[in-house]
């Protein structure tokens, strides 16, 4: 099953950290997923998040207001 | 506490570069080596705290507080401590501003919580005990919450509702104090450390190239200005000194936290500690980015005011300071 994930952010410098290493994850570990970056606060704020960076798997927010280490990424992936 | 610092730095100066004494140059490095030491140490040590604070503070706690709870006029304060232990991030201020409204916390002290988040963060804090001192760093934390406090009291006065951008004023409209259910993480000390570690060197990284540069100026500064170089220009007497100061700064984007160490020298050589704090508040406390930023939740008119108010605010205190201090 193909994964969605949504990187939440408004183009802040954590925010591009995050999809990197959200990125890096995916590649390495030939991880069945969409990677989509959402910039439109608006669209953000319907995940109801008030710290951004935002990690979104499948609709659930998992991780908010930080950048993970790969490992954990790769936890909440598999 | 810091004596072995001084120490190693003499003995780097002195003996191992071999300069004399009273030199402009061996005082200059000596003052650079010393500072920068003691500067990363403290720094290391309150954004440390700072993060153990906010891992268990997170700031969908303290928005479920304030909505939820009736606090009888104590709010603003509430929210300007609050901002005081969450760390800030001006990408940050837009979904927090939305998530506040969301919440039903009236806009005042959504303010309140807005104005002192910057203005007192972890990093201003370090900075400050290393430069001034323990006493003027408290004096800077106090006067920076009550500012916070009665600027968000002001604000919510003003009744400035009706100038959000549309998309703001529905929200505000289907506000609710309902609570988002928020699982707690009961995650052990243990477990949270690596996250708080991660997030210490993350800042200290970021921070740490504009210190040096502002401490290594602040040293060449030190040597080569003689003392009391500034006081005829900038007494206590110069009424205009305090709003041109303040004027000045709040243009300039808070990662000038190497900006400090500059004004520590400033002052040292006899620039007013009011006007000092006023310039440094400036700095830290608003910044053109951020306005930038909130330009998506607010009408210009608003972001104007909410930055009159606070820069006013700011030339007050800087007044006040320097009639105290």
């Amino acid at each position: 099953m193909i994964k969605t994930i949504k990187i939440l952010g408004t183009g802040c410098a954590k925010c591009q950290s995050m999809t990197n290493v959200v990125k890096e994850v995916v590649l390495e570990n030939n991880i069945n997923a969409n990677v989509e970056k959402v910039e439109d606060i608006m669209k953000i704020m319907e995940f109801n998040v008030m710290s951004t960076p935002a990690l979104v798997i499948d609709n659930v927010v998992t991780i908010k207001g930080r950048i993970p280490s790969k490992e954990e990424v790769l936890t909440l992936l598999s | 506490m810091f004596d072995w610092v001084q120490n190693s730095a003499d003995w780097f100066v002195y003996d191992v570069l071999n300069l004399d004494k009273g030199q402009h140059l061996a005082e200059a490095l000596n003052f650079f080596i010393y500072d920068s030491i003691k500067i990363l140490i403290l720094l290391f040590v309150v954004i440390f705290f700072m993060g153990i604070v906010n891992s268990y503070f997170p700031i969908d706690k303290v928005k479920n507080y304030l909505s939820r709870n009736k606090l009888y006029g104590f709010e603003y304060l509430m929210a300007s401590l609050f901002g005081v232990v969450t760390p800030f991030c001006s990408c940050s201020s837009v979904p927090l501003f939305i998530g506040f409204v969301r919440g039903g916390i009236p806009l005042g002290v959504t303010f309140a919580f807005l104005i002192t988040s910057p203005l007192v963060n972890e990093v201003a804090i370090g900075l400050f005990i290393g430069l001034f001192g323990v006493k003027i760093t408290a004096i800077y934390v106090i006067s920076g919450v009550l500012l916070g406090t009665i600027s968000g009291m002001i604000l919510q006065k003003l009744k400035l509702e009706k100038h959000l951008t549309p998309w703001v004023k529905d929200i505000l409209a289907k506000a609710q104090k309902e609570q988002d259910v928020f699982k707690t993480e009961k995650q052990p000390f243990l477990k949270r450390l690596p996250i708080i570690w991660d997030e210490v060197l993350r800042i200290l990284k970021g921070i740490i190239p504009y210190v040096i540069v502002g401490i290594a100026i602040g040293g060449l500064m030190h040597g080569y200005i003689p003392e009391g170089f500034f006081e005829k220009y900038m007494d206590k007497d110069n009424l205009f000194a305090v709003p041109i100061a303040t004027i000045l700064a709040v243009p300039m984007y808070s990662n000038a936290s190497g900006i400090l160490p500059v004004v520590q020298v400033l002052v040292s050589k006899g620039i007013p500690l009011g006007t000092a704090i006023a310039f440094m508040m400036g700095v830290v406390g608003l910044s053109l980015p951020e306005a930038m930023l909130l330009k998506k939740v607010m009408t210009l008119k608003l972001i104007g005011v909410f930055f009159g108010v606070v820069t006013l605010c700011i030339i007050i205190s800087g007044y006040l300071f320097n009639i105290i201090l």
